[in-house]
C-alpha cells in the first residue's frame, strides 16, 4: 500500500528526469532528480511502495531508460497510466518496473490517495475513495518478461526464441 | 501484400507477417551513443552472454563530445574501454549519430536498425525500418543479434501541393504534429507519401521520419525512389548490397490528406511539440538564443539557407546565435563553401559537431526566463537548461531571420524571390 502521486497527460521523459542529470546510471542518484521540475516534492517525500498515476501518453519523448530507472530507484511499486508512450512501456517491462494500464483508475485516483496494487493480477484499489479497478492485462508475450523481473533476468536463464 | 512495415518484416521473417503479429527478427545494426551506451553495457554484462556479431554494433560519441565535465569523461572512458576490449570497429565521434549513420553507409533500404535514441526513426527516410529503444534492449541485442517487434498498423500521410516560398519540410511536419498531437500515432508506423514528398530532396525528406517520433510513431517510412538511390550512391559511403522493399496493395488503418499549397511558416511553441502555431501568430516574440543544428536541421542545406539570410548581416547583439553542423562532413563542406565565414562575420558562434545545445549538456544552456528559437525537434520543459526557459521550434530560415532581429521573424522577408 502506498500514496498516489498524480500526473497529467503527455508527461515526457525530460519531465521525469531532465537530460542533464542522465550522466549517472545509479538508480538512487537518478531517483533524487525524478520529477524535480514538475513536482519538486516527489524525490524528497516519495516512500517505497508509493504509486505513480498519470493520464494518457505517459513517458513520451526520449528513449532514455534513465526515466524508468529513476522511478524504480525511488521505490515506486507500480505506475498506473491511462496509456503509455511506446519506448517507455517497453523500457519499464525490460527493467522490471511494474506497470499497469487503466484509464478508469488513472482518472479516478487523486494525488495523495492510499492505493493498493497487485501488478500481477492488475487489481488496483483506491482505499481513500473506496473503489476497485481492474487494469488491462498485459499481452502474454510481455507478461513472460515482466514475470521474470525484466529482460535481463529472463535472458540469464532463457533464449529470446522461447518468448515466442 | 501489405503495408511498407508488413513488407519489411515479411521480407526479414521469410514469411507473411501482418499487423498485430509479434515477430523475432534479425537486426542489421544496433546503434547507441555516449548517453545510452553505459546502461547498455551494464545490461549486457548482467546478461552474461557473448557478443553475437560485433560488426552489427555501431557506437557514436555525439551527445556531449568532447566531454564537457568529469562525469561525461568517465562515461566515455568506460565505453571506450568496452569498445577496445571487444574490438568493436564501428565507433564514430564525428557528428550526430543519425547523420553519421547515413553518411557512413549503415542506412539503406530494406534494412532493420535499432538505436538507443528515440530519433532513430530518421533512417525510415531511406526505406529502412528503424526505431528507438532503451539501453537494456540495446545490450540485449548485442548478445542476441535480434529483437522482438509487434508489427504495427500503419497511418498513411499523403502530402500534396507545392509549398509556398519560405515554407520548408520542417514547417509541413510541424503542422502535421500540431494536427495529430503527441500521441497521434503511438505504436503506429507512419508512411509519408504523395507528390510533395516525391519532389523533395533527401535532406528535406529526412525531416518527416525524424519528427515522426514526436507523434509517438514506432517508425516513419518513405518508399525509396530514384532520389533515394542517387543520394545513397553519391552522398554516402554505402557499398554493401541492400534490397528495396515497397508496400504492396497496402491496407491502411487511416489515411491523412495534407495539402501544403497554402501553408504558412510554422512554429512549435513552448512547452510541447504539438503546440503548433503559424509563425505570424507569435511574430515579434523576443528571443535570447537561436540554435541552428541537430539531427533534424543541422545538414549542409540547412546551413546554406541560414547563410543565405545571414550573409552581409549581423545577428542581434543580445541574441546569441549558435550554429552546430551535424557532422564533420557537413562542417567541412560549410567551410569549403564559405558558409562558416558568413556565420562568423554575422556574429554567430560555431559549435563542435554533435547534438550540441539540444539536450542542455554541451553549451548554449538557457537561464531562467530566457527564450530560445531552435531548429530542434523537441521543446520539452528544461531540455536546454532551466525549467523556467522556453523553447520554440521552426525552420533554419526562420531561425536565421529571428537571429537578425532578436525576435521571432518571418523568413520570407529575407529570402530572395
Amino acid at each position: 500500500m502506498g500514496k498516489a502521486w498524480k500526473f497529467g497527460e503527455n508527461l515526457n521523459t525530460d519531465e521525469i528526469i531532465p537530460a542533464r542529470f542522465n550522466l549517472t546510471i545509479d538508480e538512487k542518484e537518478l531517483a533524487k532528480k525524478a520529477f524535480c521540475e514538475v513536482k519538486p516534492s516527489f524525490a524528497p517525500e516519495v516512500k517505497s511502495g508509493d504509486v505513480i498515476v498519470a493520464l494518457d501518453n505517459f513517458g513520451c519523448g526520449s528513449s532514455r531508460e534513465h526515466a524508468t530507472i529513476a522511478i524504480k530507484g525511488a521505490g515506486v511499486a507500480c505506475v498506473i497510466a491511462a496509456s503509455y508512450a511506446r519506448i517507455f512501456f517497453r523500457n519499464a517491462i525490460n527493467i522490471g518496473l511494474p506497470i499497469l494500464e487503466s484509464p478508469e483508475a488513472a482518472a479516478a485516483i487523486q494525488e495523495g490517495d492510499e492505493v493498493q496494487v497487485d501488478p500481477a493480477s492488475g487489481m488496483i484499489r483506491d482505499l481513500t475513495i473506496g473503489k476497485t479497478f481492474q487494469a488491462r492485462p498485459l499481452p502474454p508475450f510481455v507478461l513472460q518478461i515482466a514475470a521474470a523481473g525484466g529482460i535481463v533476468k529472463f535472458l540469464k536463464d532463457h533464449d529470446l526464441e522461447e518468448l515466442l | 501484400m501489405g503495408t511498407m512495415i508488413e513488407e519489411l518484416f515479411s521480407n526479414r521473417a521469410g514469411r507473411k507477417v501482418e499487423a498485430g503479429e509479434i515477430v523475432l527478427l534479425e537486426l542489421d545494426y544496433i546503434m547507441s551513443h555516449d548517453n545510452t551506451t553505459p546502461l547498455a553495457i551494464k545490461a549486457f554484462r548482467e546478461i552474461g552472454k557473448p557478443i553475437k556479431d560485433k560488426n552489427k554494433i555501431v557506437i557514436h560519441f555525439d551527445h556531449a563530445y568532447p566531454a564537457p565535465n568529469l562525469q561525461a569523461a568517465e562515461n566515455q572512458k568506460m565505453i571506450l574501454d568496452f569498445i577496445k576490449a571487444n574490438d568493436i570497429h564501428n565507433f564514430f565521434h564525428q557528428g550526430i549519430c543519425h547523420q553519421v549513420m547515413i553518411e557512413e553507409g549503415f542506412v539503406a533500404p530494406g534494412r532493420l536498425i535499432i538505436g538507443g535514441d528515440s530519433h532513430s526513426n530518421t533512417y525510415g527516410a531511406f526505406g529502412a525500418f528503424a526505431t528507438g529503444f532503451g539501453s537494456t534492449e540495446i545490450g540485449m541485442a548485442w548478445a542476441t543479434g535480434k529483437t522482438w517487434f509487434k508489427t504495427p498498423e500503419t497511418i498513411l500521410i499523403n502530402i500534396t501541393g507545392q509549398a509556398p516560398r519560405g515554407v520548408f519540410a520542417k514547417d509541413v511536419m510541424l503542422s502535421i504534429v500540431g494536427q495529430m498531437g503527441m500521441d497521434g500515432a503511438t505504436y503506429m508506423s507512419v508512411e509519408f507519401a504523395g507528390s510533395y514528398i516525391d519532389q523533395l530532396p533527401m535532406h528535406e525528406r529526412i525531416i518527416f521520419p525524424n519528427i515522426s517520433t514526436e507523434v509517438g510513431a514506432k517508425c516513419g517510412l518513405i518508399v525509396p525512389d530514384q532520389v533515394t538511390l542517387d543520394f545513397l550512391a553519391h552522398s554516402t559511403k554505402l557499398n554493401t548490397p541492400y534490397q528495396v522493399i515497397k508496400p504492396d496493395h497496402p491496407v491502411y488503418e487511416k489515411i491523412i490528406e495534407v495539402d501544403v499549397s497554402n501553408l504558412e511558416p510554422q512554429v512549435a511553441c513552448h512547452p510541447d511539440v504539438d503546440h503548433v502555431k503559424t509563425l505570424g501568430e507569435i511574430e515579434n516574440l523576443p528571443i535570447d538564443e537561436v540554435f541552428i543544428g541537430t539531427c533534424t536541421n543541422g545538414r549542409y542545406e540547412d546551413l546554406e539557407v541560414a547563410a543565405s539570410i545571414l550573409k552581409g548581416r549581423k545577428v542581434h547583439p543580445f541574441t546569441r546565435t549558435i550554429i552546430t553542423p551535424a557532422s564533420a562532413i557537413v562542417y567541412q563542406k560549410a567551410l569549403d563553401n564559405g558558409l562558416i565565414d558568413i556565420f562568423l562575420e554575422a556574429g554567430c558562434t560555431i559549435g563542435v559537431v554533435g547534438c550540441g545545445a539540444c539536450i542542455g549538456r554541451h553549451g548554449g544552456l538557457l537561464a531562467p526566463g530566457e527564450r530560445a528559437f531552435t531548429t530542434m525537434n523537441r521543446n520539452f520543459i528544461g531540455r536546454m537548461g532551466s525549467a523556467e526557459a522556453e523553447i520554440y521550434l521552426g525552420s533554419p530560415a526562420a531561425a536565421a531571420a529571428t537571429a537578425i532581429e532578436g525576435k521571432i521573424t518571418d523568413p520570407r522577408r529575407y529570402l530572395e524571390v
